[in-house]
């Protein structure tokens, strides 16, 4: 794609997808229509593939426990029950309260909004200065960042835990919102630098010989150009930090828990009965934002892709 | 701006003054019951404390038989903000005591209300650090039970076995009638507890506390660890083909459900067959593995050292409800297990309850109380992990008795 | 004085990220590596004891099983994860008109964490309960698919659940990647007359090596932190076959109290992937610099 980075002002701004399918002018009708064949069984197939696990936990989130307990887990249920979803939000006993998931709802929110915006400003700002500004070093700087994202969290989990206890950040939301957009920023510069690499760097240049400095071009050219690429990078930060576990757990206190911890209680006990019916109700639930987030944003998600983020 | 913020800061600093003046208890717990029986287990005692005029903040964290919450509390004591109460149990508490985590603030009241006269011999020292107490504990779950299905073993004209050696026959036998003898999940926590069962068994009481409190190289390597090896390679035989990965209540559900005659677990397996409205003598048969001794879990809060005169009084409160003998006894009915004081009235409690509770007095007069090792109870976390390694290896793959007893000695040693 | 300001605004912007950066993952790698070389149990402690932790990781079996599995993981997650999700992209780029649905399905995994489908996943694959009892009651008792149990291959299950909850990103990567290729190029190989399939291999695919770049990128950081995969699908089960470094790590550091042992086993992890990353990066940041 390297040669194709003049031409790909076009592409930012072009809004349907391309045209040609290829494989549709392969050669006779028959062939043809067989290719078409074939190319829906496949795809028919993944489509199976994807849906399997989902199918299964609505179908047992459905279910009564006795029916769970006899009869095969992938049957469907012979008369369908509503009331462990209502148990699962509203009264399911999560430790001694019994208020299902909707407390740790906001719980979550309230840490997920602040900490995606944030990192994604940040990402916004870092990515536009080290593809647009470069200064001797920041490619090495952008490869420290990079190589950040492939730190496991279980080996900074505890000198984090000892630095949030000196800054006084220990069991805070905001202690929280601060570890997830610290370790955020490789991932959101990244997203963003590559997007603005294919933007024509005459465009900067004609805005400096108008006399514009370092933010103005940031905010006046940039930003407005950067939807698609935001689109894409609030959908990573959102479902990575939505699903986060082991920084919700380690670093909040009672009360202020996320949703994924609140599940996990619900989900996972050792030696408690298990109600599976609620389980996988709690989880459907537990995930509903970030599957909306995919439904409903998965077609810009794909066009903000499209636009730059995965250049080189 | 900043005026006002150092206004606010005044403000916060009097109320809290004003607050640790008045004192009023508070604790924030941590703990992994969270659900059914568990959580309702625990409810009696925020209901308690809530009654006595006290704040509870509850921290509940699931998963893994509290790794999870491990994991939480290694990150809170670091960042230096423990909690006030941590569900811990076994030498992990004299561990914890160790990095000077643990507060022995309670030790007062424990005097006071004589614990020393109401706890077994054996459990107080668990909760003791230097000789004080710095943990209050809340029940007994013996572990080495069988739970198994009467009408099963009525088909099969088995009864239920006393040694090793009758349970081999009565499994083939079963076996034979096409019904799986020993339901099992395949989780290493679990295939550690059929292990240790095995190990009293087969071994006897002394080598149990040699191989297994001690530590001693000579008992881990040995003839007779072989021994048990090759029962545990027996009972492989034994479970069906679908095991691994299964969670311990599906286990029991095959009991349950006469798919499988025996399951070996510890008693809060009661609980799933009171779930499903099973009653014990008559739908379900509880009775110890074979062996005189009594393995025992015992769960207890570890009163961390925190700041603040109402967190200690907190404390204080909390192991008081703890001890008195109306919790442990509703606590205890919640949760299956049994009162750890020994003067508490068993009347309301099932027969397995009582049986547990008699097995205890015996054991502990003759030797046979020992505490569990898949448990937490024998030893520290590292030889315990260590050794549940080289158990689940050995039960998962085709490695020699021999072999897994030598591989036993040498993880311990490393794991030192 | 404002052009001074703003030549140097680009680094002032950059500079708090970059010391956070510095901070919170090197400077704490280093402390990790530190106390890989001190005897720190349930807690860190300071006083160095040489290589004892690392001779003890090594002397460990279930560690070089965690290792084994790690690379095997990686390399099957990586490449089968790219396959298929190349192979969506191409197909799902021939104006199918229920595009967006199916995209949507392709893509809604990645929106969950494994602490939701892991136990859908550990019925579907185990045997008595899942495809294969399902598989059996419709009319083929003797159909096996026992992998979840079979210490061997249960590696295997982890490498599918794992790429069912990716391979639909790396869709919308290539997705994004096709739709965004010149159409000069489509064109004008096609007046030479290149056939569909030579069209695909020695003209499209490789124009979309940057979105290789962003695959490899994505998935094997997946790889490296895939942890909730492992607890939830088999608990590293059976026996400890299907254990990796990052559960190894997590069982010393936090259920055993063995916190040494834990930096040893993250310092060695992270040694290893680094060599394995850091050549690939510099080779692809460099190329198009």
């Amino acid at each position: 794609m390297t040669s194709g980075q003049a031409d790909t002002r076009a592409g930012l701004m072009r809004s349907t997808p391309l045209r040609s399918a290829p494989l549709r002018r392969a050669g006779r009708p028959w062939t043809a229509t067989l290719l078409r064949g074939l190319l829906f069984l496949i795809l028919g197939l993944f489509v199976l593939y994807f849906t399997l696990p989902l199918f299964v936990m609505i179908v047992t989130s459905l279910k009564s426990l006795e029916e769970i307990r006899q009869g095969s887990l992938l049957g469907l249920p012979q008369e369908i029950e509503l009331t462990s979803w209502a148990t699962a939000w509203g009264s399911a006993c999560i430790g001694v309260s019994c208020h299902g998931l909707r407390p740790y709802f906001w719980n979550s929110i309230l840490l997920v909004v602040p900490a995606v915006v944030i990192s994604t400003a940040i990402g916004a700002i870092n990515g536009y200065a080290l593809s647009k500004w470069r200064f001797p070093g920041s490619d090495v700087i952008f490869g420290l960042m990079l190589f950040g994202c492939f730190v496991p969290f279980q080996v900074i989990l505890l000198p984090m835990a000892i630095t949030l206890g000196k800054i006084g950040m220990a069991g805070s939301v905001s202690g929280l919102i601060l570890v997830h957009v610290v370790y955020g920023i490789g991932f959101t510069t990244l997203f963003f630098r590559n997007y603005y690499v294919a933007v024509p760097d005459e465009l900067v240049k004609a805005a400096k010989i108008d006399g514009a400095g370092f933010l103005a071009i940031f905010t006046q050219i940039f930003l407005p150009l950067s939807i698609p690429v935001m689109v894409v990078t609030v959908i990573w930060q959102f479902t990575n930090i939505w699903n986060d576990f082991l920084f919700g757990v380690s670093f909040s206190q009672g009360g202020s828990q996320p949703i994924t911890v609140a599940l996990n209680n619900i989900v996972n006990s050792t030696t408690g009965v298990k109600e599976y019916n609620v389980d996988m109700a709690a989880a459907i639930i537990a995930a509903l934002p970030t599957l909306l987030v995919y439904v409903v944003a998965g077609k810009y998600f794909i066009r903000g892709l499209t636009a730059g983020s995965v250049k080189g | 701006m900043r005026n006002m913020s150092l206004t606010a800061i005044a403000v916060i600093v009097g109320v809290s003054f004003a607050t640790a003046a008045k004192a009023e208890p508070q604790v924030e717990v941590l703990h992994w019951w969270t659900s059914g029986g568990e959580a309702r287990a625990i409810q009696v005692l925020v209901d308690d404390f809530k009654a006595a005029g006290g704040t509870w903040t509850d921290m509940p964290v699931a998963g893994g038989g509290g790794d999870a919450a491990r994991t939480a509390l290694k990150a809170r004591v670091l960042s230096g903000n423990p909690p006030t109460a941590f569900q811990m149990k076994g030498p992990s508490i004299q561990e914890w005591y160790e990095e000077g985590a643990l507060s022995t603030g309670i030790d007062a009241i424990a005097k006071e209300q004589n614990w020393d006269a109401v706890l077994p011999a054996q459990i107080a020292d668990h909760m003791k650090c230097e000789g004080k107490y710095c943990a209050a504990p809340v029940n007994v779950h013996r572990i080495d039970w069988f739970w198994a299905n009467p009408a099963v073993l009525a088909k099969a004209g088995v009864a239920m076995p006393t040694t090793w050696d009758q349970f081999n026959a009565a499994a083939d036998k079963l076996q034979a009638m096409g019904i799986t003898p020993l339901a099992h999940g395949g989780q290493s926590w679990q295939d550690a507890t059929v292990f240790e069962a095995v190990a009293l068994g087969i071994g006897g009481n002394d080598f149990y506390r040699k191989a297994f409190v001690d530590l001693d190289m000579d008992a881990l390597g040995g003839a007779t660890m072989v021994k048990v090896f090759d029962q545990m390679r027996k009972l492989r035989g034994y479970v069906d083909p679908n095991f691994s990965g299964r969670d311990w209540n599906l286990a029991t559900a095959m009991v349950m459900n006469g798919e499988a005659a025996f399951q070996i677990m510890g008693d809060w397996a009661k609980g799933e067959f009171t779930a499903a409205g099973k009653v014990p003598g008559k739908d379900y048969l509880c009775a110890p593995t074979p062996g005189s001794g009594y393995l025992y879990n015992v769960d207890s809060f570890a009163m961390f050292d925190v700041k603040g005169d109402d967190k200690v009084t907190g404390q204080n409160l909390l192991a008081k409800l703890i001890l008195d003998k109306k919790f442990q006894k509703v606590f205890n009915l919640a949760k299956g297990s049994i009162p750890a004081r020994i003067d508490v009235d068993l009347g309301e409690f099932d027969y397995c309850a009582r049986r547990s509770a008699y097995d205890m007095n015996v054991a502990s007069s003759n030797g046979g109380l020992l505490p569990s090792f898949a448990h937490g109870m024998a030893m520290r976390n590292a030889q315990a992990g260590a050794i549940t390694d080289v158990v689940t290896r050995h039960f998962n793959s085709d490695l020699s008795s021999a072999d897994a007893a030598r591989l036993l000695a040498e993880a311990v040693q490393n794991s030192l | 004085m404002k052009s001074l300001l703003d030549r140097h605004l680009p680094k002032i912007v950059v500079a708090p990220s970059f010391a956070a950066v510095l901070f919170f993952v090197y400077g704490f790698i280093g402390w990790t590596v530190y106390v890989s070389f001190t005897k720190s149990r349930i807690l860190p402690k300071y006083e160095l004891v040489g290589w004892l932790q690392y001779e003890k990781l090594f002397a460990t079996p279930r560690w070089y099983v965690a290792l084994d599995n790690l690379f095997v993981f990686m390399v099957l997650f990586v490449a089968i994860a790219i396959m298929i999700g190349l192979l969506l992209a191409i197909l799902l780029d021939q104006k199918i008109r229920a595009e967006g649905v199916i995209r949507t399905i392709y893509l809604y995994p990645m929106a969950l964490s494994f602490i939701v489908t892991g136990t859908a996943w550990k019925w579907l694959l185990n045997p008595g309960l899942g495809i294969e009892k399902v598989v059996r009651d419709w009319g083929f008792p003797d159909f096996k698919f026992d992998w979840l149990i079979d210490p061997e291959m249960a590696i295997y299950t982890v490498v599918m659940a794992g790429v069912w909850q990716s391979s639909g990103f790396v869709m919308a990567l290539f997705l994004a990647g096709l739709r965004s290729i010149n159409e000069e190029i489509i064109r004008a190989a096609l007046v030479d007359g290149v056939g569909p399939f030579r069209l695909y291999f020695h003209v499209i695919i490789p124009s979309l090596r940057p979105v290789f770049v962003s695959a490899v990128i994505v998935l094997t950081h997946l790889a490296i932190k895939s942890f909730d995969l492992i607890i939830a699908l088999t608990h590293g089960g059976p026996g400890y076959a299907t254990d990796m470094p990052a559960t190894f790590m997590y069982a010393m550091a936090f259920s055993r109290g063995q916190l040494g042992q834990a930096a040893a086993s993250a310092t060695v992890m992270l040694a290893t992937v680094s060599a394995v990353i850091v050549p690939y990066l510099y080779s692809e940041l460099r190329r198009k610099a």
